[in-house]
């Protein structure tokens, strides 16, 4: 294993931007999530780009899509109370379709909140991200590892779709070292950017990014051309991972590091007999509805585990078409789900309880 | 996770090296070629405050990195020992400074260790590696790994510029592995 190295998840973000090409940062301080500017001011010069710590994160996200405009992969990234400031922006990304990535590494809310990790912003990220129709595809990681890999991801997705890709993911994944291999990443072939502005040469007639359309039907029809594209990423980018669910009668989902809290309750549920699987989303936006109503055909009942009131546990029910029962094991405001958490709900699950009992 | 999985908790004040004597052991289980994970408390905390660590070293993939119930726990402060010495899991090690720490382990369930790490490393012009020190102690109680390998993982981890240093912690880690308690 000599080619893997310990980093800090952040950092692993940051180096799967690098890799990916990423040669544009922009981005304002704040906790839990700061190692990424910190790795990018380090790196980012010495590989010819541009870091700029901005005057603001509303400045950030400007900034983004301004080097998106020009064709270019640029990225920002922040904690919660940044990402409010930064819906304004992902609305005009989404408007303009323009491919951009964004990093949001959670801590706990509402307001100023507090900085320890929380998995609050799920309603922010998936269903609301700034005003207007619109979605970001949300990628959410559970090791160091999968914070390089999909970062890389996310460059790739977002030019493909000319959709914001965004890295949803909190203060545990963030500030945590585990080994990465950093060796297995090449940037396919670049992606033409026909529409992108980088001058006419008198050769072309001028591209326009804009997102203002004052005419409803011509709107509308922006709108619906943007909404045949999301169908597309919903039926070939949805992915999910699942872990020991061939037999199980209780479906724990649970995403980011909740889903790493969640193994070992259902390992523990495993030893006393309890047949009991993972189905934890990679995508958030396009959630995996399709294999949760698959499994809700043999299960008797899901648990939603996650680091919010419940904001998951939501599409979970959307996604069996509440034809079982969904559990809820939910803490919040930074403070962690345990194991026997975890584990109890997959008792009451599995007893047949009344999850509103 | 089998019972060979590592699962360690380091906690002291910070600026004594908690995250960095993590970061050592995490290291080491990557270069034995197991499943690592390092978990810092962060936060405003760290500052002059309390600083912990979770260290999880397994053959297995690892689920949660949040070490609750350690079974081998490493403090430097007496309120670490307070908070965590309870969690443990029987049959755990424990190994503490007893130079910073005046009580004794109250478990009889666990095997403990104190060691004068703070007042070694003072008498050795090197004050502020007692954690170095409890490392090489704790290194060579649970079998981790010979204190060859652990210049070794020591060297791969202290930047090349900073050779003083290498040398410091070597010594420190020395200390640690030849340590033996007055009977």
């Amino acid at each position: 294993m000599a080619s893997k190295v310990l980093m800090k998840g952040n950092e692993a973000i940051a180096e799967g931007a690098l890799l990916a090409g990423c040669r544009h940062y922009f981005g304002y301080p704040i906790t839990p999530q700061t190692e990424i500017a910190a790795y990018m001011a380090k790196k980012m010069p010495k590989l010819g780009g541009t870091f700029l710590q901005a005057e603001s994160e509303v400045a950030a996200i400007n900034m983004v899509i301004g080097a998106s405009a020009a064709g270019r992969r640029a990225m920002t990234s922040s904690s919660s109370p940044g990402f409010a400031l930064k819906s304004e922006g992902l609305s005009y990304l989404a408007g303009c379709d323009l491919p951009a990535v964004v990093v949001n590494i959670q801590r706990g809310g509402p307001g100023l909140g507090g900085i320890q990790p929380s998995q609050a912003d799920y309603y922010h990220a998936t269903k609301s991200a700034g005003h207007g129709d619109f979605r970001m595809l949300v990628l959410a990681p559970n090791s160091v590892q999968e914070m390089l890999d999909y970062a890389f991801e996310a460059f790739e997705l977002a030019d493909k779709y000319r959709i914001t890709a965004m890295l949803l993911s909190d203060g545990t994944l963030g500030q945590m070292m585990e080994p990465v291999d950093t060796a297995t990443k090449v940037p396919g072939p670049s992606i033409d950017k026909p529409w992108a502005l980088t001058g006419t040469g008198e050769q072309r007639p001028p591209n326009l990014v804009n997102s203002l359309y004052l005419t409803p039907e011509e709107l509308e029809g922006t709108v619906f051309v943007r909404y045949d594209r999301y169908k597309v990423i919903e039926e070939k980018e949805t992915r999910y991972e699942e872990y020991l669910t061939d037999d199980a009668d209780i479906v724990v989902v649970a995403y980011g590091a909740a889903s790493r809290i969640a193994q070992n309750a259902i390992d523990a549920a495993r030893r006393d007999g309890l047949k009991t699987g993972l189905l934890r989303p990679i995508t958030l936006w396009p959630f995996p509805k399709k294999p949760l109503f698959r499994l809700a055909q043999k299960a008797t009942a899901f648990v939603a585990a996650e680091l919010s009131m419940g904001q998951m546990a939501e599409d979970v029910e959307l996604a069996v078409r509440c034809q079982r029962p969904v559990f809820l094991c939910r803490r919040t405001g930074g403070v962690m789900i345990t194991p026997e958490e975890v584990l109890q709900k997959i008792r009451e699950a599995a007893l047949g309880q009344d999850p509103a009992a | 996770m089998s019972a060979e999985t590592k699962r360690i908790l380091l906690a002291g004040f910070g600026g004594q090296g908690i995250l960095f004597a993590g970061k050592f052991l995490a290291s080491l289980g990557l270069s034995q070629e197991r499943e690592v994970s390092w978990l810092p408390s962060y936060g405003p905390e760290m500052r002059g405050g309390t600083a912990n660590c979770s260290v999880i070293i397994s053959r297995e993939r690892i689920g949660s990195p949040i070490v609750s119930a350690p079974n081998i726990l490493v403090c430097m402060n007496g309120p670490s020992l307070e908070k965590f010495e309870p969690a443990m899991e029987g049959g755990g090690v424990l190994f503490y400074d007893s130079s910073l720490i005046n009580r004794q382990a109250v478990r009889d369930d666990i095997s403990v260790f104190g060691i004068p790490a703070t007042q070694m490393a003072t008498d050795h012009q090197m004050a502020a590696l007692a954690n170095v020190v409890l490392l090489g102690k704790l290194l060579r109680e649970t079998g981790l790994c010979d204190e060859g390998t652990a210049g070794q993982v020591m060297q791969d981890i202290v930047p090349g510029r900073k050779q003083d240093l290498l040398e410091a912690n070597i010594r420190a880690l020395a200390l640690g592995f030849r340590y033996e308690a007055a009977v």
